[in-house]
């Protein structure tokens, strides 16, 4: 089909789609006319149940923790699918690769003094917000989710400032992979906790403390941390296969 | 609603529209990384801090690192079939 | 005026999905794909929005003030991390495909053929 005919087609179509979907909106409730019986139960019983502050923490990694762990896969799942494509072509051009390296396209740009002045200390400031937001995750806004890429931005921000190959060294192959499989089978194991400690699988088994304190929500705060290193994982992950890619590989068929 | 919420919603919609009609995509991902913020901000005027968190943060740290860095490999390999010719 | 959230969120699948079809370049689709996965968040949060409540963190206001819904913001916030990711494997994939294929326009993918 020409480019034509299916740009065609798409417009007939988009105007149909656009019109049920504006048409099926409407239907909803009123912005800001909220209805729904679950936000309202959890608003007056999820603090007290659960000691822990943030609402939002104990509905994803308790009331909803199952669905979590689906999603918490589905990152897994995308960053092994990454290595695999990525490194499948590794082991044919390893040979290939000997014979013409470019000593300027390993080191990467020169950068500005002012970028590494920033960047540097930026990068230790970073560590302390990540491991401060990965562990407040039960009491104010932030998570696993959310510390877990803080963390891993501090490789990034490391090869910005121009030291790729320290870059690597901070990041190499073997972290990623275990600090993401280490994550993910430390969720599956506290649910099993909660199995083997007689109640229902990611059942919160553990005494939940007082409210407001470090400690408080049970396994919340556990499942936030081991979040926070799947995420971190796989994150520097992803970031280390492409930047190997792009420094170590000159690509292009044979 | 509040008009603050108004104001965003609107600038929302117009950043997604220049991001779509950039077809260039390094100046795309200039682009999309403001859109990102402008969605972080407007997540915060509907009262959801840790969705604001993340999205700022994914949207200003990882999109656009994995992006450049994409664009910088499919320009390398540009390069290097050209020294081949 | 009430319906602006909704109408937003309708112009931004609609917009993504325009920039999709008429995409030149794998790298511009994937972004825009981004566009779309975004409409979804903003329809979610628009949901469970509440009139004159507060934000659901309760280490600061007394417990059992009015607060919007804290599932859809759940369900958006890891969304938000695991959508980045499957991003990173499509950015993987156009890579590839550059290097199978020779090119990175998606309407010329299929035709050749190393």
């Amino acid at each position: 089909m020409t480019r034509r005919a299916r740009l065609a087609v798409f417009a007939v179509g988009v105007v149909g789609f656009g019109f049920v979907l504006v048409w099926g909106l409407t239907g909803l409730p009123d912005f800001g006319d909220y209805p729904g019986p679950y936000g309202i139960q959890l608003q007056k019983v999820g603090v007290e149940q659960r000691k822990a502050t943030n609402l939002v923490s104990s509905t994803t990694f308790d009331y909803r923790g199952f669905d979590t762990m689906g999603e918490e896969f589905i990152l897994f799942a995308a960053a092994t699918g990454l290595a695999v494509l990525l490194r499948a072509q590794r082991g044919e051009r390893e040979d290939e690769e000997e014979a013409e390296d470019h000593p300027a396209d390993r080191r990467g740009q020169d950068t500005s003094d002012a970028l590494r002045v920033v960047a540097i200390p930026a990068a230790g400031a970073l560590i302390v917000l990540g491991l401060y937001v990965v562990a407040h995750g039960a009491l104010t806004p932030g998570g696993g989710f959310q510390g877990g890429i803080v963390l891993a931005a501090v490789p990034i921000l490391v090869y910005l400032a121009g030291q790729a190959l320290f870059a690597r060294k901070l990041s190499p192959m073997g972290v990623g992979d275990v600090l993401e499989a280490v994550g993910a089978a430390a969720f599956v194991c506290i649910g099993v906790g909660g199995l083997i400690a007689g109640v229902a699988f990611l059942y919160n088994f553990v005494p939940l403390g007082t409210q407001g304190s470090l400690l408080s929500g049970g396994t919340i705060p556990l499942l936030n941390v081991a979040v926070g290193v799947e995420v971190a994982g796989a994150v520097t992950l992803v970031f280390s296969e492409f930047l190997d890619q792009r420094l170590l590989r000159s690509g292009g068929r044979r | 609603m509040t008009f603050l919420q108004g104001a965003l919603l609107v600038l929302v919609a117009v950043a997604a529209t220049v991001v779509v009609l950039r077809r260039d995509p390094l100046r795309q991902t200039i682009g999309a990384g403001i859109y990102g913020l402008l969605l972080g901000l407007l997540f915060f005027a509907f009262q959801a801090p840790d969705v604001a968190l993340s999205e700022i943060v994914v949207a200003s740290v990882m999109l656009p690192a994995l992006i450049l860095l994409t664009l910088s490999k499919l320009a390398q390999i540009d390069r290097g079939e050209k020294d081949r010719e | 005026m009430s319906f602006l959230p909704f109408a937003v969120a309708a112009w931004l699948f609609l917009v993504g999905l325009y920039g999709i079809v008429t995409s030149r370049h794998l790298v511009h689709m994937i972004i825009c794909l981004g566009v779309v996965q975004s409409s979804t968040y903003v329809l979610l949060l628009a949901v469970g929005y509440r009139s004159h409540a507060k934000a659901p963190i309760f280490a600061d206001i007394p417990v059992g003030t009015q607060v919007v819904d804290p599932v859809v913001q759940a369900l958006t916030l890891t969304d938000v991390v695991v959508e980045a990711t499957v991003t990173a494997l499509l950015l993987a994939l156009a890579v590839q495909a550059r290097k199978r294929f020779g090119t990175v326009d998606p309407d010329e993918l299929g035709a050749l053929r190393g």
